[in-house]
């Protein structure tokens, strides 16, 4: 394949990050406005985000409006450095869990080797932003909201990684360029119309992902850390304007990339049935691809919070460790012999 | 050549900095988190020595478990905002002995098992022959065949340390 222009290097890398950037917030202000101002509001009967233009269209804006004049509060007590410094932390992971994941043949950030192994260890790192956002309000509310955000993402942390090792073993690749391939070159049953999302083998391996997500995203039924009836706002009590627009971006954000690789890795990602693998129009048809199902799994992970009622502390470490990560080892062994035997 | 040397000379010169300053700073968070710094940037230079696999697995395992639990034991037990005068011991002479003593052995080691053996150099072989003989999967590979004894034993001696932990926590 030609360029019509050849980028140095340098080029093609400020494109990435101006490309990143793009990938991280247009999916959060969009999950933002459709589900949080829009869906929830139908569902829950909300009359707020129905104001500001017409059916509440300029409700995004407002809501940035009112952030960017807020006055900028740092407790007197705080630990001054890694208050303002933990928003960026949890925002900047997000930035990165992005990097692994591709858009196209070649509308990607990177093709990664280890792909889905970076992306759990990017992942992992947010738990540093919000415990340490806890710690530095100086404040008894935020610092339990930290500590249990910590436990939380911990235990959720396990059955994520167990549901993918389905996934990995079905492709036989951690790349997820060569996931992607695996799942459009796929048949069933000898029939490989739209290829083999991994949906339909390892759909106990979707089940699983998509609840840890909702508990690494601390969405309801999930979000204990930030329970307002016994915790205030958890980790983000403190926090007002700027930064804690910066922590919601982070949440959107990252509800975002973790819809977009549960797309890629169980459906199928960028590739739409009909095209070629390496056909040149798919770097611009896939993003759109992506952003469908992302929109899809999103869909599901907003539906589940507004559904339900917030968990117990217990229930939740229970969830985990005694139903969730079991049930993946199982998955995990039954995928191992069914790829012997198959 | 240069970009990669002077991108060693930055990962390097904050490894050492966030290091001193891990071991002086008067608070026990911040110096969990200097650690942090440390760790990403040994990671950083397993990237720039094309280990990608080693990279990730010392972000993972380090940065986001290791780390992770140990600021949530601190936060948890004992961590003031501020000073704290406590922190230190008389043990510093113990400490000296014991990392130089360190340095001696790895050095040894190290200039005694390469001798003048230089790295070869990659440009020119394809990204696919690169990954074939050094990618993960080459990793995984070696793993599970060359050095499965090794492995298995690893897993045994953290069952072990798991064990342990749950006997210290049930007192029943």
């Amino acid at each position: 394949m030609t360029f019509a222009l050849e980028l140095s290097y340098w080029q093609s890398t400020i494109l990435r990050i101006v490309g990143v950037l793009v990938a991280v917030l247009i999916p959060a202000g969009t999950l933002v406005y459709v589900f949080l101002f829009k869906m929830m509001s139908h569902m829950q009967s909300r009359l707020g985000p129905m104001e500001a233009g017409p059916h509440g269209s300029l409700q995004l804006m407002a809501e940035v409006g009112k952030f960017l004049q807020k006055e900028d509060i740092v407790p007197t007590k705080a630990d001054r450095t890694l208050f303002t410094l933990a928003p960026y932390l949890v925002v900047g992971t997000v930035l990165l869990v992005y990097l692994a994941v591709p858009f196209g043949p070649d509308a990607y950030f990177a093709d990664l080797d280890t792909g889905v192994f970076y992306l759990l260890a990017v992942s992992s790192v947010s738990v540093i932003g919000v415990l340490v956002a806890g710690w530095a309000s100086a404040n008894k509310y935020s610092l339990m909201g930290g500590l249990r955000a910590a436990g939380q993402l911990i235990a959720y942390e396990l059955p994520m990684v167990l549901a993918v090792v389905g996934v990995v073993i079905q492709a036989g690749s951690l790349n997820l360029q060569h996931i992607v391939s695996v799942q459009a070159h796929g048949e069933i049953f000898g029939w490989g119309g739209i290829g083999n999302p991994f949906i339909l083998t390892q759909i106990v391996g979707f089940g699983i992902f998509l609840l840890a997500t909702q508990a690494e995203l601390t969405q309801t039924p999930f979000d204990m850390p930030i329970a307002e009836s016994e915790l205030v706002a958890g980790y983000m009590t403190e926090y007002s304007g700027m930064r804690f627009l910066l922590f919601f971006i982070g949440e959107f954000a990252s509800a975002g990339a973790f819809a977009a690789v549960a797309a890629t890795l169980f459906l199928g990602g960028w590739w739409l049935p009909g095209f070629g693998f390496d056909n040149n129009a798919m770097n611009i048809v896939g993003p759109l691809v992506m952003v469908g199902k992302m929109m899809f799994v999103a869909f599901l992970i907003f539906w589940f919070r507004f559904t339900y009622p917030r968990f117990r502390e217990d229930q939740l470490q229970t969830l985990a460790w005694k139903y969730l990560i079991p049930l993946s080892l199982v998955n995990i062994m039954a995928t191992a012999v069914l790829k012997v035997v198959f | 050549m240069i970009a990669e040397n002077i991108a060693f000379g930055v990962l390097a010169a904050s490894a050492v900095l966030a290091a001193l300053r891990l071991v002086t700073t008067k608070n026990v968070v911040h110096a969990a988190l200097y650690l942090v710094v440390v760790l990403a940037s040994v990671g950083a230079n397993y990237i720039l020595l094309a280990a990608e696999f080693v990279a990730v697995v010392q972000l993972l395992v380090y940065v986001g478990a290791i780390v992770v639990i140990f600021l949530f034991g601190v936060m948890l037990t004992r961590a003031q905002i501020g000073h704290e005068s406590e922190l230190d011991n008389d043990q510093r002479g113990i400490a000296l002995v014991t990392a130089l003593f360190l340095l001696g052995i790895l050095s040894y080691v190290l200039i005694d098992f390469f001798q003048d053996d230089k790295l070869p150099e990659l440009t020119g072989v394809s990204k696919a022959t690169l990954q074939a003989t050094r990618g993960t999967g080459a990793v995984g590979d070696a793993i599970f065949s060359t050095y499965l004894v090794p492995f298995e034993v690893v897993s045994v001696l953290l069952l072990a340390a798991l064990v342990g932990a749950i006997v210290l926590a049930r007192r029943d």
